[in-house]
């Protein structure tokens, strides 16, 4: 694959590059970047474009093996690029969970067969995500997963964490948590508020995710391994989060969209598509999540891309799934409300990811794969559910008026997907 | 007439449109003591009373009201529905509406599951009680009571006791007597307040009271409302003890002293006597508790003609 994107403003804030250039692409790796000598190597026209390593979604629901009727590897990974990301980690609760090295080898061989992004797996914490006893985390580690979490089932047993922090130091991966004591949380289906008594909806305290932050921080410190918080919501565990960077804690963080600029208010109409968890939080809470990603305190923007089949989000607030697609909004999205530089929003969607994930940077480097992302900051556009390329519509930005996109997306040298407008 | 289709809760309603669901009560209440208790007024209209969750007396309430309007009412409880075969509530709805059904009276154990339907369905809805959200006609039938008894909505003080987080009866309470600016005192232990309770209402939340003492919250007291204990709750502590709550927040007739001489003391039903309310309080002067099932027929005739006369 031999290209050249040619006269974007080309942006790594890893090698300290911001200038408006040429990247050439030769066999899938970059070759250079700089002004490219004329040659009959096909272009792609970047003027006016950022062109940014590749995007690196590191939480996303991919539902193959097992719920292929709401997503599978390959929708997903063309819903991806459509998002800007070249790459994405598919969090392990598929049917049956990726919790051994078969599953593990599937989901890397079917990526390779039939999605246009890099999909990297993570495994399970525990056998079949039921917090008992620990998964084949070495034998998934060599099938090819870059982290472990039992996301979307806390591990409660504080002691069998420990194991986990323990036992992933081997490999240098990080532990993934999706911060919820389930004791707190139990039968709750949005922000425990104003809002949830407000409609007779049973509430998801910011404690039940701040009790679990907290407790992981102090296994965290004790036993000097990798930890990584999920789709952080509340103020309560960006201000924990930021106090143990500042001790030199191992612990990084993500947000999601939903989390930095939704409130619980949206769910006053019962709309299943603003239920999700972590909640929606207060609007106290939205502003402390802009506050840490601004400062460095969230290292991440990801998705938490979460497709639902129309039948089950159909059902009544109660009953519905938790969970909502947001793989193709989520720059967008960010373009359009954080007021950050390119550099940081580059950081945040693909330095920091790849660090976190510890894969190998396919970003600006001669010799690496070329990933690249090409944005138009100044596009307008307005997401449409109905031509996602997601199998789901579970969206709460359908209509959603965005400045800023991604217009191309590059995997491996090759042009994965484009638009003009 | 109202200007809506439905009627979800009290939250949104109006203080006129209350006025004139109460005031057409009024006009119809007389209709239930003739001899032929029957008006023709909502002849070829048909009622589905939809009903997921138990309920006697409110579904009958319905019926009743629907009956005596010359409607034809049906009654569908979800374990004799296709809802036990897997039906989604949607489907049911879009079923019922292409029977052309004119209103679906609809109770569900699930807060919302009114508002899924009123966006799908023809049909007007009526919320018969939504999981712990909004029971709207049993805050209007309470209206009535009080407005007959007292004459008045306004400058009043009553005391709602109970488990208070998970009530619909008492959040739509909270609304419709917030609005007519009268102060309410919500009393219940503190493991059954919900956050956030105090800033439900919207726009009148100097009215709105909350309090751990059951002492404090009938002071002086109009009207006394206490909510039934549910049992089905015991399990997740809420309380160590029947004997211990009812000690708390149990309605003695010592404790009925502390309120006003000529206060009213109400219940939505079903009552638990010796858990809530001391069996002399419930069936003792004060009580109205019979006078508010009366005025549920009453004011479920006029949300009906209401909403379907015309």
């Amino acid at each position: 694959m031999d290209l050249i994107v040619k006269n974007g403003r080309v942006i790594d804030p890893e090698r300290k590059i911001d200038a408006v250039t040429d990247v050439v692409i030769r066999e899938g790796k970059i070759r250079s970047v700089g002004s490219a000598p004329a040659s009959d190597i096909p272009t792609l026209d970047a003027t006016g474009f950022i062109v940014a390593p590749g995007f690196f979604d590191i939480h996303v629901h991919l539902r193959e093996p097992g719920t292929e009727e709401a997503e599978t590897i390959a929708t997903g990974g063309n819903a991806a690029v459509a998002g800007g990301f070249t790459a994405v980690a598919a969090m392990p609760n598929t049917n049956p969970p990726n919790d051994n090295p078969s599953i593990t080898y599937y989901i890397v061989s079917e990526a390779r067969r039939s999605s246009p992004a890099r999909v990297f797996p993570i495994g399970a914490i525990t056998k079949e995500q039921k917090g008992e006893t620990l998964a084949e985390i070495g034998e998934m580690f060599e099938a090819g997963i870059v982290g472990i979490s039992d996301d979307g089932k806390p591990v409660m047993d504080a002691q069998l964490f420990r194991r986990a922090l323990e036992y992933a130091r081997m490999f240098d991966m990080p532990v993934i948590q999706h911060c919820e004591d389930v004791h707190l949380s139990k039968g709750g289906v949005m922000h425990e508020g104003v809002y949830s008594t407000r409609l007779g909806l049973k509430g998801i305290p910011a404690a039940a995710e701040e009790a679990i932050v907290s407790r992981d921080l102090i296994l965290t410190e004790m036993t000097n391994s990798r930890y990584h918080v999920a789709h952080l919501s509340t103020r309560g565990a960006v201000e924990m989060v930021r106090v143990a960077k500042a001790r030199g804690l191992r612990v990084t963080a993500e947000a999601t969209p939903h989390h930095f600029i939704l409130t619980d208010a949206a769910v006053a109409d019962y709309d299943t598509n603003a239920k999700m968890n972590p909640p929606l939080r207060s609007g106290d809470d939205v502003a402390a999540v802009v506050e840490g990603i601004a400062d460095g305190t969230i290292d991440a923007i990801a998705s938490d891309h979460a497709p639902h089949h129309v039948n089950l989000k159909m059902l009544e607030f109660d009953r519905a799934p938790f969970g909502i697609t947001g793989i193709e909004t989520a720059v967008g999205l960010a373009l359009t409300k954080l007021q950050l530089s390119f550099a940081r929003l580059i950081e945040l969607f693909s330095i920091n990811p790849q660090k976190i994930m510890k894969v190998t940077p396919w970003g600006l480097f001669e010799g690496s794969d070329a990933d690249l992302t090409l944005l138009d900051p100044n596009r307008h556009w307005k997401f449409d559910v109905h031509q996602s390329r997601s199998r789901s519509r579970n969206s709460p930005f359908h209509g959603w008026p965005m400045k800023g996109k991604a217009v191309a997306t590059i995997v491996g040298g090759k042009v994965v997907y484009e638009d003009r407008g | 007439m109202l200007k809506r289709k439905d009627l979800l809760g009290i939250q949104e309603l109006s203080r006129d449109e209350i006025l004139e669901i109460l005031d057409t009560a009024e006009s119809f209440q007389e209709v239930s003591t003739r001899a032929i208790k029957k008006v023709p007024t909502l002849r070829g209209k048909t009622i589905i009373n939809l009903f997921f969750e138990a309920s006697t007396r409110t579904r009958t309430s319905f019926e009743i009201a629907g009956k005596r309007l010359s409607a034809d009412v049906v009654n569908i409880s979800a374990s004799t529905s296709s809802v036990s075969k897997g039906e989604t509530l949607i489907d049911t709805a879009r079923t019922l509406d292409a029977m052309a059904a004119d209103c679906v009276v609809i109770r569900h154990s699930a807060s919302g599951a009114p508002h899924t339907l009123s966006k799908l369905t023809k049909a007007c809805i009526i919320n018969g009680g939504d999981g712990a959200h909004e029971h709207p006609t049993q805050a209007l039938l309470d209206a009535f009571t009080i407005r007959q008894r007292k004459g008045r909505l306004n400058d009043l003080r009553v005391a709602i006791v109970g488990d208070i987080a998970h009530s619909r009866v008492a959040r739509s309470n909270i609304h419709l007597l917030t609005k007519f600016g009268t102060h309410v005192w919500l009393c219940s232990a503190p493991t059954l307040m919900p956050l956030g309770i105090e800033k439900i209402v919207c726009d009148h939340g100097e009215f709105l009271h909350v309090t751990n003492s059951m002492d404090e919250a009938i002071e002086q007291s109009d009207v006394i409302m206490m909510l039934r204990v549910q049992f089905e709750r015991m399990s997740e502590s809420f309380f160590p003890s029947v004997r211990e709550y009812f000690r708390y927040y149990g309605l003695t007739r010592q404790r009925v002293e502390r309120a006003r001489r000529d206060v009213i003391i109400m219940h939505p039903g079903p009552m638990n006597r010796g858990v809530e309310i001391a069996t002399d309080v419930a069936d003792g002067p004060y009580s109205v508790i019979l006078d508010q099932v009366s005025a549920g027929v009453a004011v479920r005739m006029a949300v009906l003609f209401l909403l379907l006369g015309g």
